[in-house]
């Protein structure tokens, strides 16, 4: 690994002062992405600021949410009673990631700032746009078995390999920042950009911005929430795809209300937002499950290594849905 | 870029190094203590090979930067067994037959301790889903599920 | 195999032991005493305390660390090599390419020589030449391997690219009969089977397809070596330590007895721990800097530098009459590989000695590919040869609307279906019959899709397991036999976690009548007898062949030590045995003496015999092969096409079985790497590049915990009367059968054919 400069940040503000000293800096959470690609010299930081030193709690929000700091270790965060009992999906989302060492290092922070796993981003003999702007796209007509169907462009069809940033659309999670120019806050549904002509640029952070907290709203029926993943082996292999959701169904059997997000199939967590409108208000069934699944993927365009991944994720949002359904004693 | 001196518990003994912040954990605890049992293999935190404890906690050493062990206590296999006696997990992978080659071993074992540490009595699937993120080639899986549950048997029996 | 043709046919000395063909069986066969027990592997509480030191764990002083730079093209030229910057990066000791590498010759290739380890046989290093994508064009040596990574980094090469055969699809075209496969004719044809096959009642004809594999050893590659003078040190990994000084006395130009090869502990092999680029690298940049240097190649350098199986493209046509019997089998494909290279990947070998038929075709053919040199992996040829052949005989079972496992019964031959040679020992149809019963295949409703539990479809499949039984010439074996009565045997052999140090001191326990706690076997170096390396199945009756023939000599020497004082004066050899520690006459077991009062009255400290083993007539008289009967069942994923394997069970004939506890975790090991086979495992030859492009643990799947069910194995332990202790060796024959019993028990819950592996989720949906 090329050399770097170290700094242990005590708070955001230190953290932001020591990111501002040098061209190429990298703020560390667990490293279990970063440091790995610095490994394998295709991130290359002058500096790392380790901000694993700063506040790492979950805290109740008067309105019965929850803020997460972004610091907290994603076993903390799967094993909170809160959110197991709350967010079941969030905690089966991190569950369904990595291996049980790589959660005990791995932070929330670090896990939205994940890059993508496809095979020509990691190998430096290939051409790859999202490490070298206007370079081309090997994975186009390369191994594509793992990539976009959704919100992909002609210069990139990486995916974000995240499972826990699924559940936190789906949650419609809400980002806190800390940067040069103070605070703020992001939708974590537009945190995330798709690739467009600059897939090299992957998120909406400025210069020198490090998330600190994740907030995640109240949404009582959440309760009735879970994370299905669909992959190549039961564990460490990334999602092709996969579904987060939560439902809500009336006494009727109508959908009161509705949260999807899909993971493996896009440059980001994909908010299924027009299945969640062709739903709201709805019954409950497989044919209308089916339907807004079908208005989810209307755009998906698939390669020749994944095409198979526009019926899958269909297939999953409809069987998740019908789960939940089902055990809302609605459905059908 | 410049050096550093940590300070940390090693195996219950303190003990300081002088490292780079590019080093990591395996290759400090390799060049500095002599100690291999934590091993690189797959060099991305996946294979468990290189599980070391830190603060209780089983990391990847591989991915883990040693800058970040400072101040903190570290266990390693080596440090596992009292005075050369085999602890009850080590024990158990003996008899059962649970590795072949032995090279992924010390990452099981360190693992299925933290697993019995937090759950003493864990069915088959549970041992399956803790023990997912160490790889065994040899394929020894079936008999360290058997390790598991004599090990697990062994704690019993010392504790009553 | 050729080689060990050659070999016989130069045999000048005929020493057959005693149980060779002519002779009696190995009486030890039937014993049940220390044979069969499962005892724990010796070095069992070393690897549990993490203190059993690999290769690269060996410490020397003044240790200098290797790190490669590998190409990025498939073919052509070097152009440019600026290596300045690296030279002058912190710490760095030696940048050696082409232009200063010491010169060398290229590696002996495999089978070329009793010894030959090399795996393609081209020249490393010596030339501007780029052979295959991943080639290593530099190597740095620094104080720390992180400081020779780093250097490596900052090297710059460019390339004049020529065009380069990477698709297989093209190559295939240009297709080409080998002049043998591993010493096998290349073809073999028996009355016409086209004609049979077209004329046949019942008739399959069918195309399968088999990926890349890499073996993935937890352990990855390494050597820690030295050059003192001109005598060379190697700590090494691998499982050809013989093999390994041999050829690196070639490539050096220095003898074989000035290089030391020691491989006391090798983290998994599979076929792929042999002798590779990177330790002649290694040694080549020793000698230029005159310091001890370790290697140890990055989980990607193992995939750039050490092949594995490779693709293949096969057709298996069966026709069969109405009683079920075959009239014609045809087993015919391709296999890529480079142009210098000796694994052809013999899919067609089991095709040749599984079945009867009337007429018989069985051909394989080779490319011309600009590649890395595929090498062995774990049952190469017949763990992707028995999925073809497996699943077409399920297919065609079908056609016939009969069980797949009568079907193999009707077709079970009397004698090797092309040799023409008996069979050694044979009981496949008994393993099926416990193997079926054990599993309840009863149960199994043929018509597929008819069990389902909510979303899952439930199937069973079974398949034929086969490997051959190999036994090596040239293994030679030394006891010390010491005054205290303990021994201690010697053979520069392998342990990669088999039980080879376990089971071959519970065999010499047996064999000298001591007890286990007083027997050790030493292996891993070859200043120890040389021996045979450890592959093809063939390590455990190679050993055992050679402690026979010396434990014989032995006696010889402990009755003319005895002399006319003992009890056992006047004995000849085959008049005593071995017993408590001793020897006695074999009727009266009243007249004994001890080991220990033998050497006492002889004033001698220790007794050390020597001798090589036999050559292995018994394989040429024969027809040798273990067999399996592999069960599974699968439940699938009827909305997501996801397999989980929910039970497997394999039946195994591989006569006796001399550790139940080492060789069950070999059978299930095998189980589970056919189970990846199966099911996950592919390595990603990027086909407009040749450049593999998933070298790591993440994205090439094996299996992981949670892919794995409950596995039984259970076997017939009937031993091969013409084998050292009955025994064969079983590292193999685990993973045969495993792709089609999975694929049949897929076709099975499914409806569904999947003709090309990896069986993956999107070919079910």
């Amino acid at each position: 690994m090329r050399p770097f400069l170290y700094e242990k940040a005590a708070d955001a503000a230190e953290a932001v002062h020591f990111f501002a000293q040098r061209a190429q800096a990298k703020y560390l959470g667990g490293g279990t992405n970063l440091v790995d690609l610095m490994r394998e010299n295709i991130e290359r930081p002058e500096i790392v600021i380790d901000v694993t030193g700063l506040s790492r709690e979950i805290r109740d929000v008067d309105d019965g949410g929850l803020v997460i700091d972004a610091g907290t270790k994603n076993t903390t965060v799967a094993s909170h009673r809160t959110v197991r009992e709350r967010y079941p999906v969030l905690a089966q989302a991190i569950l369904a990631g990595a291996s049980a060492q790589i959660r005990n290092m791995a932070t929330v922070g670090g896990n939205l700032m994940q890059r993508t796993r496809c095979y020509y981003f990691y190998d430096d003999a290939a051409r790859c746009n999202k490490r070298e702007r206007g370079k081309g796209c090997d994975a186009i007509e390369g191994f594509n078995r793992i990539h976009a169907i959704l919100g992909a462009s002609s210069h990139c069809v990486a995916t974000h390999p995240s499972d826990m940033c699924v559940a936190l659309a789906a949650l419609d999670a809400i980002v806190y920042l800390e940067g040069p120019q103070g605070a703020r806050h992001l939708r974590l549904v537009d945190l995330h950009r798709l690739p467009g002509d600059t897939p090299d640029i992957e998120t909406e952070l400025r210069a020198g911005e490090l998330i600190t907290a994740v907030e995640i709203p109240a949404l009582p029926f959440a309760i009735r929430s879970t994370y299905r993943k669909v992959r190549d082996r039961s564990s460490y292999a990334f999602a092709l795809v996969s579904v987060a959701a939560a439902l809500d169904v009336d006494d009727k059997g109508n959908v009161r209300d509705v949260r999807l997000a899909l993971g493996g199939v896009a440059h980001k967590p994909w908010r299924a937002t027009a299945a969640e409108q062709a739903l709201r208000g709805a019954p409950a069934s497989e044919e209308n499950f089916r339907r807004a699944a079908e208005a989810e993927l209307k755009d998906a365009v698939g390669l020749a290594g994944n095409a198979f991944k526009i019926e899958l994720a269909k297939r999953v949002i409809v069987n998740t849905l019908q789960k939940l359904a089902m055990e809302s004693g609605a459905g059908s | 870029m410049t050096a550093r001196t940590i300070h940390f518990t090693l195996n219950g003994a303190p003990v300081t190094a002088d490292i780079k912040p590019h080093h990591n954990l395996v290759e400090l605890l390799q060049t500095h203590f002599g100690l291999t049992g934590a091993r690189e293999s797959c060099g991305q935190g996946l294979c468990g090979c290189c599980t070391v404890l830190v603060d209780g906690r089983a990391v990847s050493g591989c991915l883990f930067l040693a800058v970040r062990i400072d101040g903190t206590e570290v266990v390693t296999i080596e440090g596992l067994d009292a005075g050369g006696k085999l602890n009850p997990m080590q024990e158990a992978f003996v008899e059962t037959g649970a590795f072949q080659c032995g090279y992924c071993t010390p990452g099981f074992i360190l693992m299925a301790n933290q697993l019995l540490d937090a759950h003493p009595d864990p069915d088959d699937d549970q041992i399956r889903h803790y023990l997912s993120g160490n790889l065994c080639r040899c394929a020894a899986y079936p008999q360290i599920i058997d390790a598991v549950k004599l090990a697990a048997k062994k704690r019993k029996t010392i504790a009553a | 195999m050729s080689i060990i043709m050659d070999v016989m046919k130069t045999a000048v000395r005929l020493a057959p032991g005693s149980w060779l063909p002519g002779g009696t069986p190995d009486p030890l066969m039937n014993k049940h005493g220390l044979i069969g027990k499962p005892a724990s592997r010796i070095d069992g509480p070393l690897k549990v305390q993490g203190k059993a030191r690999f290769a690269a764990e060996v410490s020397l002083p003044g240790l200098v660390y290797a790190s490669l730079l590998y190409s990025t093209i498939a073919r052509g030229r070097i152009a440019t090599l600026e290596t300045a910057e690296a030279e002058a990066a912190p710490g760095v000791a030696l940048v050696m390419t082409y232009r200063n590498a010491p010169r060398m010759a290229p590696p002996p290739l495999m089978m070329s020589a009793p010894k030959a380890a090399g795996a393609s046989g081209l020249p490393i290093m010596q030339d501007a030449e780029i052979r295959w994508n991943g080639q290593p064009v530099a190597l740095v040596l620094a104080q720390t391997q992180e400081q020779a990574d780093h250097a490596v980094s900052l090297i710059r090469v460019t390339y004049a690219v020529a065009p380069a055969v990477t698709s297989f699809d093209a190559a295939k075209a240009k297709a080409r009969t080998p002049e043998n496969i591993l010493g096998e004719p290349s073809s073999i044809e028996i009355g016409d089977a086209e004609k049979a096959l077209k004329d046949a009642a019942f008739k399959v004809d069918l195309i399968y397809r088999t990926p890349r594999h890499n073996h993935n050893a937890i352990e990855l590659h390494a050597a820690t070596v030295a050059w003192n003078g001109d005598q060379l040190t190697v700590h090494d990994a691998t499982q050809m330590v013989n093999g390994t000084a041999w050829t690196l006395a070639q490539v050096f130009g220095v003898k074989e007895e000035q290089v030391r090869v020691l491989s006391p502990y090798v983290g998994g092999g599979f076929g792929g721990k042999g002798l590779g680029d990177h330790q002649i690298l290694a040694i080549a940049a020793s000698r230029l800097s005159g310091r001890p240097v370790r290697i140890l190649l990055s989980r990607e350098g193992v995939y750039r530098v050490v092949g594995g199986r490779t693709t293949t493209e096969q057709r298996v046509a069966l026709g069969a009459k109405p009683d079920g019997t075959l009239a014609a089998l045809i087993h015919t494909g391709v296999a890529a590989t480079p142009t210098r290279n000796v694994c052809p990947e013999q899919f067609s070998f089991p095709a040749r000695h599984l079945y009867a038929a009337n007429a018989i075709k069985v051909a394989q053919q080779v490319t011309d590919m600009d590649m890395l040199a595929n090498i062995f992996m774990r049952a190469p040829g017949e763990s992707v040869g028995t999925y073809a052949l497996e699943c077409a005989i399920d297919e065609l079972a079908e056609a016939m609307q009969l069980d797949p496992i009568e079907l193999r019964r009707r077709i079970e031959p009397e004698k090797d279906p092309t040799s023409g040679t008996p069979f050694s020992s044979r009981h496949l149809v008994e393993a099926y019959r416990h193997g079926a019963e054990r599993f309840g295949w009863d149960r199994r409703d043929p018509t597929p899709r008819s069990r389902r539990e909510g979303e899952w479809l439930i199937g069973m499949g079974c398949a034929t397991a086969t490997y051959p039984y190999y036994r090596m010439p040239g293994g030679a074996a030394r006891i010390r036999l010491t005054a205290d009565g303990r021994a201690i045997v010697q053979m520069a052999s392998h342990e990669m976690g088999m039980g080879t140090a376990t089971v071959q001191a519970q065999h010499a326990a047996e064999r000298l009548g001591l007890e286990y706690e007083k027997v050790s076997f030493e292996y891993g170096d070859t200043s120890l007898p040389s021996g045979t390396l450890a592959g093809g199945s063939s390590q455990t009756a190679s050993i055992a062949a050679a402690i026979i023939a010396v434990s014989e000599v032995l006696t010889k020497e402990l009755l003319k030590l005895a002399g006319n004082d003992s009890p056992l004066a006047g004995l000849k050899p085959d008049e005593v045995e071995a017993r408590d520690g001793g020897l006695c006459h074999v009727d009266e077991p009243g007249r004994f003496e001890s080991y220990v009062s033998i050497l006492k009255r002889a004033h001698r400290d220790e007794l050390v015999c020597e001798a090589e083993a036999p050559q292995p007539f018994e394989m040429w008289k024969y027809s040798m092969h273990s067999y399996g009967a592999q069960f599974c069942e699968v439940r699938v994923n009827a909305v997501t096409g996801e397999i989980r394997v929910s039970r497997f069970l394999g039946s195994f004939d591989c006569g006796r079985i001399l550790n139940a506890k080492t060789a069950t975790s070999q059978f299930k090991g095998g189980i589970i790497m056919g189970l990846g086979l199966a099911l996950s495992e592919e390595t990603l030859f990027d086909e407009r590049s040749g450049r593999i492009m998933n070298p790591s643990l993440a994205e090439y799947h094996v299996p992981v915990h949670m892919d794995v069910p409950a596995i039984e194995v259970i076997w017939t332990d009937i031993p091969d009367p013409h084998s050292p202790l009955g025994a064969h060796g079983i590292g193999e024959i685990g993973i045969t059968g495993v792709g089609a019993a999975v694929a049949n028990a897929v076709y099975n819950a499914t409806g569904k054919r999947i003709r090309e592996l990896p069986i993956t989720l999107d070919k079910l949906l």
